[in-house]
């Protein structure tokens, strides 16, 4: 998947870099972010100057206090939300220099979003739901169920792909959506605390979709103030009041556990 | 950790040699706690001291054989009907740190809080990793899966839920510091607001001292 989208040359016109960028360009790229709500004695900074980049493959992880502005990031890199200043570049495309119809393109093509509350449409099916984007994108229904089937079937869910959402359990409703989010060439998924509604097995099957689909390219903004769940990313960014104050990377697991265990 | 215990449990399942023990007892726990045959043997011949096993005889390679006694089995069934004792919380490192932390002016307690959380969190995702390859190699085959699998598959999960009970502890830590407002080594006079005026000494003796005993001091002295 990881390897048809990148070399796929954006859709966008806005977006000229991307065609000659190289397979590891960021999908995602936050520069100097900041974001202030309100103005004088009301006036609260939500970021202050955050740099990330999530590059395909990656999963980031961005974990904070409540207040600490994970979801003005995630609002902020989803285009569904303008900083007050920095840049957020999706795909090749500046979100702060774009035009509102090509923010709006960008978000319905290139962005998934999965929420808490998994937004699945009650009257489709999973086959349609996760087709929707597809036929939003102007392709025909027929294609549309195909690719969505496809999705289905890569994802581990075809069995369910006739089900209407009240017929499947809150993990696969969740699964299904992450199918959604990231169908056709999308390859940005934005997760909203994706598992908020799920007990702890339900939720590690969620993150472990998630965590295979960015190992196949697409690149995962995760929120969440589970630490297990966090650990399932490459990197954890932790936030407080509005700042990155620190960052995990991945160690090789070889280190932490000797003999038979890392293999 | 009871390796005696561990040890009973293989031979339940029939007589074995030293280093199979081993060999076992690793493959079961994914060698998260690795033995050596030194142990291992120490371990049997307590164990045939205390007649809960015998010797066995050889086997074809001229191994000796170690099989479980009726005295063992009971012995067994009693550690699987009993609870781990927590009686005595065994020394936790970390929380004599911050505990320290909070007791020491020129400490910046968050900072120390902050660092843990990083080391524990990173710890987590090399179990997470493990766990996300040991779910996979268990999806890509098929039938009843491999009860050593499981086990491992339950050992990680265990060294996650243990780095996530710390990781809850210190975030709750440090919510609490910040509304006890002893984070910061030494709160500057102009920075941080000026706590309620109880009467000059206790906040006198606040400034002087900072840190969580200053804050303890201004609660008791509002009171």
């Amino acid at each position: 998947m990881s390897g048809q989208s990148a070399q796929q040359p954006s859709a966008s016109p806005a977006a000229p870099a991307s065609a000659s960028a190289p397979p590891d360009a960021p999908v995602l790229r936050l520069e100097s972010l900041t974001r202030v709500h309100g103005s004088g004695a009301t006036e609260v900074h939500a970021l202050r100057g955050i740099d990330l980049d999530v590059r395909p493959g990656e999963l980031v992880a961005v974990m904070g206090p409540s207040g600490s502005g994970k979801s003005t990031l995630l609002t902020i890199a989803g285009g569904l939300d303008l900083p007050t200043s920095g840049r957020v570049i999706v795909e090749g495309t500046d979100l702060t220099t774009a035009t509102r119809k090509e923010i709006a393109a960008l978000r319905r093509r290139s962005i998934g979003y999965v929420f808490q509350d998994y937004n699945l449409i009650p009257a489709l099916t999973a086959a349609e739901n996760v087709a929707l984007p597809r036929e939003l994108d102007g392709i025909g229904a027929r294609k549309a169920r195909r690719e969505a089937l496809a999705a289905l079937e890569e994802t581990g869910l075809a069995e369910l792909a006739d089900r209407f959402p009240d017929e499947m359990s809150g993990g696969q409703q969740q699964r299904v959506a992450i199918a959604r989010a990231l169908v056709g060439d999308r390859r940005l998924v934005l997760a909203d605390e994706p598992t908020g509604a799920l007990d702890s097995e339900t939720g590690d099957t969620v993150l472990a979709l998630l965590r295979s689909r960015c190992d196949a390219g697409a690149a995962g903004i995760l929120v969440t103030h589970e630490p297990r769940f966090a650990a399932w990313a490459d990197r954890v960014v932790f936030l407080r009041d509005g700042s990155v104050v620190d960052m995990t990377l991945r160690s090789s697991a070889e280190s932490l556990l000797t003999g038979g265990a890392a293999q | 950790m009871s390796i005696r215990h561990g040890l009973l449990a293989l031979l339940e399942r029939g007589p074995r040699y030293g280093f199979q023990l081993r060999t076992e007892f690793e493959s079961r726990t994914g060698s998260t706690w690795p033995l050596n045959v030194g142990q291992v043997y120490t371990t049997l011949s307590r164990l045939e001291r205390d007649g809960l096993v015998v010797p066995a005889g050889e086997d074809d390679a001229g191994h000796a054989l170690y099989a479980i006694t009726e005295g063992g089995r009971d012995e067994l069934r009693q550690w699987f009907a009993s609870p781990v004792d927590r009686a005595n919380p065994p020394r936790n490192e970390l929380a004599i740190k911050l505990a320290m932390a909070v007791g020491s002016p020129d400490v910046d307690v968050r900072a120390v809080i902050q660092a843990q959380r990083v080391h524990t969190i990173r710890a987590m995702q090399d179990y997470t990793r493990l766990k996300g390859q040991a779910l996979e190699a268990a999806a890509g085959e098929p039938g009843t899966p491999d009860r050593d699998d499981v086990a491992w598959q339950l050992v990680l999960d265990q060294l996650i839920f243990q780095a996530e009970a710390e990781a809850r502890w210190l975030d709750h830590c440090e919510t609490r510091l910040v509304r006890l407002n002893a984070l910061s080594p030494r709160p500057e006079a102009d920075d941080a607001p000026a706590p309620v005026p109880a009467d000059e000494e206790a906040e006198s003796a606040a400034e002087e001292d900072g840190g969580l005993r200053g804050a303890l001091r201004r609660t008791r002295a509002r009171r």
